[in-house]
Formats: C-alpha cells, sequence, structure tokens
C-alpha cells in the first residue's frame, strides 16, 4: 500500500458533505433510538432478584441454568460460588414475581434438598460507575481542548473532541440497534474506543499541523482543502495499518474469548473501526471548515481594516 | 554518498547481543510474572462477605441514604486494605454484599470491614471521657513509639485543654487507667473485657500526670500492619451502622468459569496476528517492531506486578489499546522512513529523518491520551481508574520500548551500513524511489 498524494484520485474533502450527513443522520437516528428504546440494560444497570441455589455438589453454570428453564425461568446471569463450586448464583432483571419465587424455592428444595435463598438488588454500583465515568470523559475532553490548544490551534482542539463524542455516540447508537445487553465492561470498552478516537485523531492533525508549515502560502478554502487531502492521503498507509493491527486484537476476543465477554468485545470492534471512520471523514474535514471559516473571517476583518484606514 | 565505507560489523553484533540478553531475560522469568498477577473478581473471583445492617441508634431508620452512606465507608476501607474494584452491592432492604478480589488475608479484610471504628476513651467504670466527635477528622497516623520503638497510632484531639482535663479526671481516679475502646457497646464493661483474649480494649494506660496535648499515642499491642489498617479506618471514618455478617463464601468469576482462560487464548492469537502482519507489511522493520512488541508486553507484566495492581476486564481493554498504541508508534515511524526512502534519501539519512520527524507525532498523540487517562485516573472511581492505570502504564512502557528502543536496534542495523541500498527491505520499490 503506497498511496502517493499527487497521483491518487482519493479526495476525502470533496465528499465531506455526504460524510457529514451520513453520521448527522446516524447519530440522529442513534439519538432517537436511545431516547425511545433505549439500551438493553443488564444485571449491573437494573434492579433485580438474585437467587442463590445451594447444591450437595459441585454445579456447572450450564446445569444451574438448565434447572432454571425447566421451570420457565431463564436467569440473565448464572455465577458460581461456594469451595467447591457448589452454589449457582442466579440473577434476574426485574423483580420476579411470587408465584415465580415459590416455583423455584419448591423446585430446588425437591432436586439438591435445600431452599434457596432469594434477594433483591438495586443497580446503585453500576450506575454510580456510568455517573462517574461520564463526568471523568467530560472533563478529559476539557483537559484535551487545552492541551491541543497549546500545542496545535483551538480548532484542532474542537474538532478532535466532536469526534470524540462521534464515537461514543456511535458505538450507543450502535447497542440500542442490536439491543444486545450492556453492563459494566461495556463502559471500559466506550473508554477505550475514545482514546483510540483522540490518539487516531491527534495523528492525522499532526500531519495536518506539518504540512500546514510547510505550505507558502494559505488564503482560501481551497489551499487548506488541498493540505487537508494531501495529510490524510499522506497518513491512510499508517491509519490502516493501525486499525487493522488493534481490530486483530479486538477482533481475536470477539472470535475466540467467549461468551462473557462478547458484549465488550464486540464493542470494541465496531468503535475502533468507528474511530478510524471519524479520524478519516469526519474530525479533518470538520477542522477545515472551521479553519476556513476563521480565514474568511480575518480576511474581512483585514478589509475592512483597510477601509476604514482609506 | 559516494564515499564506500565499510559494513561495520561490531554493530550487528551488538544488536544480537542485546537481543540474545532481552529473550534470556523474558525466557526465564516471564512465566513467574505472569502467574503473579492478581486477577479481578471479574476474571478469577475472590471472596465475598454478605452483612446484615443493624442501626446503632434506637431512632435510627435503615433507608436507602443511610445504606448508601455505609457502602461509601465500606468503599473507603476498602481503599485502606488496597483492594481494586471491589463489588459493593446492596441487596434487598437491610443486606449489603462485599466481593473481594485478590486478598490473601480473608480473616484481617474481614475485621477491617465491619469494624464500626467508634474510638472512645473511658475510665474503669466506663464512664465515657472522650469520643470520635472529640477528634480531628482524617488526623489517625502510624507511627512509632520514641523510646520502645514500636508501632503505635496517634489520634489527635481537637482541644487540648479537653485533653488534660480528663486526664487530670483519671489521675484522680483510685484506679487511675484509661481504657482506649474501639466499638463499645452498652453491655460491655471494663473488667469483663480486659480478661477476653480478643478485647475491644485497645489499650489501658495508667494515667500518673496531666496532659495538656493534642496528640493521643495509643500504645496497643500491634503489628506495623495493625497500626496501619487501624490509623486507616480510623481515618475513613466510622460506620453509621453495625454491620453482622451473615456468612462469606468464596466466589467465582463473573464473567463464567473458563473467562481467564478464553481471553488469554484470544490475546495469543490477537498478538500472533498482529506480528505476522507486521512482519509482512514492514519486512525487515517487521522484525524489529515484533522484538519491541515483546519487550513492551513482558515489561508491562513486570510494572504491572511492582505496582500490585489487579487485573481486570477494563485493564485488558487498556492493555489492548496500549498495544495498539506500541504498534502504532512503530507503524507511524515506519512509514515515515518509507516516505523518506521514496523520496529519495540513502537509507542512514531516511532513518534519521523519519525517526526524528515521528516523534513530535508520537508524542502529542500520547500525551493527549495519558492526559485524558490521567483525569480518568483523579476523578473516576473503581473500574474507570483501574482502566486509567492501566493505560497510563502501557503508553509509558510502550514509549520506551517502541520509540526508544526501537530506534536503537533499528538504528545498529542501519548504521552498520549493511542495509544501505536494500530500500526492498523496508518494504520499498525501487520503482517507487523518485530521483533527488
Amino acid at each position: 500500500m503506497n498511496f502517493d498524494h499527487q497521483e491518487t484520485k482519493l479526495d476525502f474533502v470533496k465528499h465531506r458533505k455526504k460524510f457529514f450527513l451520513f453520521s448527522a443522520t446516524l447519530l440522529t437516528l442513534g439519538i432517537i433510538l436511545l431516547s425511545t428504546i433505549g439500551l438493553n440494560l443488564g444485571i449491573d444497570f437494573s434492579s433485580g432478584t438474585t437467587i442463590d441455589v445451594l447444591a450437595d455438589e459441585t454445579v456447572t453454570e450450564q446445569e444451574v441454568i438448565d434447572e432454571f428453564v425447566s421451570i420457565g425461568l431463564t436467569p440473565d446471569d448464572v455465577i458460581l460460588a461456594g469451595d467447591n463450586n457448589d452454589v449457582g448464583r442466579a440473577s434476574f432483571i426485574g423483580v420476579l414475581g411470587q408465584q415465580d419465587v415459590l416455583e423455584a424455592q419448591r423446585h430446588f428444595e425437591d432436586v439438591y434438598g435445600n431452599t434457596p435463598t432469594v434477594s433483591s438488588v438495586t443497580p446503585i454500583v453500576g450506575e454510580e460507575l456510568a455517573r462517574n465515568a461520564l463526568i471523568s470523559v467530560l472533563i478529559a475532553t476539557v483537559g484535551i481542548i487545552i492541551y491541543v490548544s497549546i500545542r496545535f490551534e483551538f480548532w484542532y482542539g474542537v474538532a478532535a473532541i466532536i469526534a470524540l463524542f462521534h464515537d461514543a455516540l456511535f458505538i450507543l447508537a450502535f447497542f440500542s440497534i442490536i439491543q444486545m445487553e450492556i453492563n459494566i465492561p461495556f463502559i471500559a470498552a466506550v473508554l477505550t474506543i475514545i482514546g483510540y478516537s483522540i490518539n487516531d485523531t491527534i495523528v492525522t492533525f499532526d500531519r495536518i499541523r506539518e504540512n500546514m508549515k510547510l505550505e507558502k502560502r494559505v488564503k482560501d478554502f481551497e489551499d487548506v482543502a488541498r493540505v487537508v487531502n494531501k495529510s490524510l492521503v499522506q497518513t491512510l498507509a499508517r491509519s490502516i495499518n493501525t486499525v487493522l493491527t488493534v481490530v486483530f486484537a479486538a477482533g481475536a476476543l470477539l472470535i475466540f474469548g467467549g461468551e462473557g465477554i462478547r458484549t465488550f468485545s464486540l464493542a470494541l470492534v465496531v468503535g475502533l473501526v468507528a474511530g478510524t471512520y471519524s479520524s478519516l471523514f469526519i474530525a479533518a474535514q470538520l477542522w477545515l471548515v472551521f479553519k476556513s471559516r476563521q480565514l474568511k473571517r480575518a480576511k474581512f476583518k483585514s478589509k475592512q481594516l483597510q477601509e476604514s484606514e482609506v | 554518498m559516494n564515499k564506500k565505507r565499510g559494513v561495520k560489523k561490531w554493530r550487528i553484533v551488538v544488536f544480537f547481543a542485546i537481543v540474545a540478553a532481552l529473550a534470556g531475560l523474558i525466557a526465564t522469568n516471564v512465566m513467574d510474572h505472569a502467574d503473579d498477577i492478581k486477577l479481578g473478581l471479574d476474571l478469577q473471583g475472590g471472596f465475598e462477605v454478605l452483612y446484615e445492617v443493624n442501626t446503632i441508634e434506637e431512632n435510627q431508620e435503615i433507608d436507602r441514604e443511610l445504606l448508601t452512606d455505609t457502602v461509601s465507608a465500606i468503599n473507603a476501607r476498602i481503599d485502606v486494605l488496597g483492594v481494586s474494584e471491589p463489588n459493593v452491592r446492596i441487596e434487598g432492604d437491610d443486606r449489603i454484599r462485599v466481593q473481594l478480589a485478590g486478598v490473601t488475608d480473608q480473616q484481617a479484610a474481614r475485621e477491617l470491614l465491619s469494624t464500626e471504628a467508634r474510638l472512645s476513651f473511658r475510665d474503669v467504670n466506663d464512664n465515657v471521657m472522650l469520643d470520635g466527635s472529640d477528634l480531628v477528622e482524617g488526623g489517625a497516623r502510624q507511627s512509632f513509639h520514641q523510646d520502645t520503638n514500636r508501632p503505635i497510632v496517634t489520634v489527635t484531639v481537637r482541644d487540648a485543654n479537653l485533653f488534660g482535663e480528663v486526664t487530670r479526671e483519671i489521675m484522680n481516679m483510685p484506679d487511675n487507667r484509661m481504657a482506649i475502646w474501639l466499638d463499645y457497646d452498652e453491655e460491655d464493661s471494663f473488667d469483663e473485657e480486659m480478661m477476653k483474649e480478643d478485647s475491644k480494649i485497645i489499650s489501658a494506660p495508667t494515667v500518673s500526670e496531666v496532659l495538656r496535648t493534642t496528640d493521643i499515642m495509643i500504645t496497643g499491642d500491634f503489628t506495623i500492619e495493625e497500626a496501619q489498617d487501624l490509623a486507616g479506618i480510623l481515618n475513613a471514618g466510622a460506620l453509621p451502622v453495625e454491620l453482622e455478617e451473615i456468612y462469606s463464601n468464596s466466589v467465582g468469576a463473573s464473567l463464567g468459569e473458563r473467562a481467564m482462560d478464553l481471553a488469554i487464548t484470544a490475546g495469543f492469537i490477537g498478538i500472533a496476528l498482529i506480528f505476522a502482519y507486521m512482519l509482512l507489511y514492514y519486512r525487515f522493520m517487521g522484525i524489529i517492531a515484533v522484538i519491541t512488541l515483546s519487550v513492551y508486553i513482558y515489561f508491562v507484566l513486570v510494572v504491572f506486578n511492582w505496582m500490585n495492581a489487579v487485573l481486570t476486564l477494563p485493564g485488558i481493554a487498556a492493555l489492548i489499546l496500549g498495544v495498539g498504541m506500541a504498534v502504532d508508534a512503530n507503524i507511524i515511524t515506519y512509514e515515515r522512513i518509507k516516505d523518506e526512502l521514496r523520496s529519495g534519501k540513502s537509507t542512514m539519512s531516511a532513518f534519521k529523518a523519519g525517526s526524528r520527524r515521528s516523534l513530535s507525532t508520537i508524542l502529542d498523540a500520547n500525551i493527549t491520551t495519558i492526559l485524558a487517562a490521567g483525569v480518568l485516573f483523579y476523578f473516576g472511581n473503581s473500574a474507570v481508574q483501574g482502566f486509567a492505570i492501566m493505560l497510563i502504564t502501557s503508553i509509558l512502557v510502550s514509549f520506551i520500548t517502541a520509540v526508544f528502543g526501537a530506534r536503537l536496534l533499528l538504528g545498529l542495523w542501519v548504521n552498520s551500513r549493511i542495509l544501505n541500498k536494500k530500500p526492498k527491505l523496508f518494504g520499498v520499490k525501487e520503482s517507487e524511489i523518485s530521483e533527488l
């Protein structure tokens, strides 16, 4: 793969309005879905019931699930406890009706000879964590804008943050569409996507900054557009190679990592691809729009200045 | 460059010596480090205690607010234990389930959790002289007795005159001992408690003079750890309720029985794919990437163990991002070098220019991400913090290995001049090179 910016016909800038439109539609749809259907919240974020089943011998998760299914209940999660894995803890989202609870107690008394303990759980911890993650990310974006404003320019920072929120919102919208159940690990996946998004965006911005310095004169939209496209083409091989390698890692987790982390690894794979998309098609183009507006305003001002001097 | 200079073979010898040394280091103890890693609740399970919440005062009511306060107090204590990412959950109306991973001394952990941490100073007739409200919040610390050098706990009283008053009163009593109680209950008495082995009275010093001081030294029969823990829970604050242990149990991995095995297998496959791709795409430089990435993974393990951190799924997420950024640093540098080669530069100057130019890119990208991770660490809690600490660690390690390590190793080859005029080894075709 070698992309020569002089010969290539790749134009990332010309179709920017289509990219903006595409992302805007997708995200609007996402927001609508999030506010109507919402996310499929797992046991970490919902009130529920747990039933501890004490067996006389070692049990497996599947055995516990099967026993529940036989009385018409499907646990949302089962973990094993006890020194010999002789306790199965089944969690149900939502509060179980008295009928179901009695049924379960009777059934497990017959099977294992022990009455299971039933208790209700509240999602305070999961909710706290989600809120805490959101607040921390918001504070982090302020930090990013400040740093990028110092090292680059203010508008680079703004574009990078918009790309970051684009990616975070994208992954939430995606999970709202597929309605896969999300738990605490999902938060970690979103944080990873945000980290990747910012890293990826800064690398392309770095090339734009460098090429802007090399340009002798940058006066209008066309000049900036040329620099942006050139930079994107120059960094294309790097962008593709980097996302491929991280997708190798996340994809391996998705395929071979087992059921327990499926949501987590799927979120990673989708989010990493979205992160690359936003760096290539959204972030730099947004900056181009901001920068050319700034140039226009500067030109307008200097014109005014000249006129008033006359 | 017209002057034809000879190949400096010694540099290549140095390269192989470094690689052999690293390989030896990794081969001899990577498994020890991998085995030492403590795994979190989600990957390996831990132990759990279910508590019933009982009120201390009569007019207290167990409501959601009181339960939430209790959970915060428990969380503050778990910090004293140094356990990361615990799971504390409210169940039903009056129960709290605490799950901890990576705790070696379960008994000590349970004691630390359920102590109410109500400190009181009483005379031998159990009349309270001073209690927690007279102490400065967060004023407890572990130190050593100046004469005996034994570990002690120092607490700070708000008012030196008050303590002077108390000591004078006790001094004038027939039995001039002052009992320092932890979690005194109505039915407890001094004489009974002094006979017990596991007494609630930490110490009962004899008061023979008036002490007009704000610092009270408690010289119990402590080990250093016990003294540190006591100071820690006193600072973490008293529990607003009494916790009664219903049962304790070991608990399995919340992500499923085989979560860790599967994740490790998947990790190996992912890394193998990355290595194969780097070798295929970057040829000779790919070999350097494989070496530096292996060293990177090894050092992350070492640093992680050294910090005594607990690995959880969020930590693994950060590690993947870290691997991605380490690979990215390699890719950025190599793409730059290829660019320079294509522009017609010699191998040596392409290496020099490529490394220099890629540095600022990598630096800015890494600093921005570290900054974000730093904020997450500072403001975040449990899982968010676990993610952040792992991310910061891996970025720092990746910077050292992927930037300095790769430069050193590749530099040895490039500067040996053996690679001169061999652009193919860098994955650059002759036809792509433009004349200068």
